[in-house]
């Protein structure tokens, strides 16, 4: 019995690993997406509609956004230190390196296993996209609110008690 | 043959009073220097990246099934309560943890805080308790025992940081609430808390403490201009479990800097101490010097003298 949902959750364990694995396709050079759907918060927000080549267009730099591009020398000096004579990489979307569950067990002991792994301190892939949207968009007067981006879901309003879930006593309650 | 055993009763109490006392003290040297367990987790918060969206706000509301708030998460409003004394919100019964806003002098932003337990390496609120209702878990967490608490209140008071809170709401049995790290539900099996989990910028780095230290480090290393060259938490009151990290003076944002690098029980300790040696010593030393005052002049007939005296008086 135990064996069989062990089973089974590894079964779909790597049904969803394959997904994400298969899913970035703009990781191959020559290949840049003109947008993208952001979906890693879907659950209390709807996915992102990342319009890429708009993006592009503005910033006119891959590096301010990637640390790297797939062709270009690194930028930034601290990255340099180590990585001015690196190879091309090949991949350059966010989540080919910033792990989706950053604070998993498995991930954390993965990380301390490895004594000499320098990049100990790498956000995930969430943090990675608030980071460096809202970074940006703060300096550049670009949109800042949640829901600019990203609607609310039903389950969003659900766990911040708003919309149809706001607390009957609202906006009239004084706090204590 | 009674003043043999007296006499050695005498000496058995002061030496076993002593012991006592030795062995307590020694314990009580011990405090201070206990770094933590080694496999103790904790969290680091970046002050210079939270954007004050209270998201770990709201995913501590559920993971802890508190009760409806007054108002929606996402009501900025709140960060304009202040309660007695202009002071800016606590965490309390409703709420492990609350994010208020500060306005740092200069700053061309707000500047946005996570407040809740920070689970220190030597808990005051621990070591308040007289009936042990506390626990400072081998994974970090400090967590309290419901069912034992009889509502004192000694470790809000004990407390630096001001956050043990009490359901004064419940008016037959009350007791202490706080923030738990989610031990129940996630720590114990090695899962980041509801709140870090929540954060999408980022603030909240979950980790063990003494890497959290190393990363916090090289945070100030590499962006000195970013940071103030302090991590608050890693020696404050013996260090603490969850640590900050600020792009601003400390006590710009409401932070207590004048906590000092010993744990609170250091305060009290040498006092502490000394609690043993006067029950022990004391009644042992004070029977003695009666006994003896007493022996001088009569030597045997203690009880016909007394009596005698009784019926003069």
């Amino acid at each position: 019995m135990d064996k069989k949902s062990t089973l089974k959750w590894l079964a779909w364990g790597m049904l969803i690993a394959g997904f994400f694995m298969a899913s970035p396709l703009w990781g191959n050079a020559g290949e840049i997406p003109e947008s993208l759907e952001l979906q890693s918060l879907s659950e209390l927000y709807e996915g992102v509609s990342f319009d890429h080549l708009l993006h592009m267009d503005m910033v006119g730099n891959c590096a301010a956004c990637h640390h790297h591009g797939t062709g270009d020398p690194v930028e930034d000096e601290n990255c340099a230190r180590c990585h001015s004579y690196s190879k091309d990489t090949e991949v350059v979307s966010c989540g080919s390196c910033h792990p989706l569950e950053p604070f998993s067990p498995e991930y954390l002991r993965e990380k301390e296993m490895d004594a000499n792994r320098y990049h100990r301190d790498m956000p995930g892939l969430k943090a990675a996209y608030h980071q460096s949207c809202l970074g940006c968009h703060n300096e550049m007067g670009g949109p800042t609110g949640c829901q600019d981006c990203h609607p609310r879901t039903e389950a969003g309003d659900a766990l911040f008690r708003a919309g149809a879930y706001a607390p009957e006593s609202g906006a009239a309650a004084g706090h204590h | 043959m009674k003043g043999i055993s007296r006499r050695r009763f005498l000496a058995a109490s002061v030496i076993g009073g002593a012991a006592t006392t030795l062995t307590m003290s020694k314990k009580a040297m011990g405090a201070g220097t206990f770094e933590g367990y080694p496999e103790g987790m904790g969290v680091l918060v970046d002050l210079t990246r939270c954007v004050g969206c209270r998201s770990c706000e709201a995913a501590c509301n559920k993971e802890q099934k508190l009760p409806e708030p007054a108002m929606p998460f996402d009501d900025p409003s709140v960060f304009d309560q202040t309660g007695h004394g202009g002071q800016k919100r606590r965490p309390d019964e409703n709420a492990y943890t609350v994010v208020n806003r500060y306005d740092p002098p200069g700053a061309n932003h707000p500047l946005f805080r996570k407040l809740q337990c920070n689970h220190c390496n030597e808990p005051a609120c621990l070591t308040s308790c007289f009936v042990s209702a506390y626990t400072k878990t081998r994974e970090g967490a400090v967590v309290y025992n419901e069912k034992v608490c009889v509502g004192c209140r000694n470790c809000m008071i004990a407390c630096p940081f001001q956050i043990p809170a009490y359901s004064y709401s419940s008016a037959f049995d009350p007791v202490i609430k706080k923030c738990i790290f989610c031990y129940d539900t996630r720590l114990k099996y090695g899962k980041p808390p509801a709140c870090v989990e929540a954060c999408p910028q980022g603030v909240l780095t979950f980790g063990h403490r003494k890497e959290l230290i190393k990363i916090g480090q090289d945070r100030i290393k590499a962006r000195p201009d970013r940071y103030v060259d302090h991590i608050y938490g890693e020696t404050e009151v013996g260090g603490t479990g969850w640590m900050y990290l600020s792009g601003v003076p400390f006590e710009q944002a409401g932070f207590d800097t004048t906590l000092g690098k010993e744990p609170i029980i250091s305060n009290v300790k040498e006092f502490l101490s000394t609690v043993p040696m006067v029950l022990a010593i004391w009644p042992a030393l004070f029977t003695g010097f009666h006994l003896l005052a007493r022996k001088k002049g009569h030597a045997d007939e203690d009880h016909s003298h007394e009596s005698q005296e009784d019926e003069k008086s």
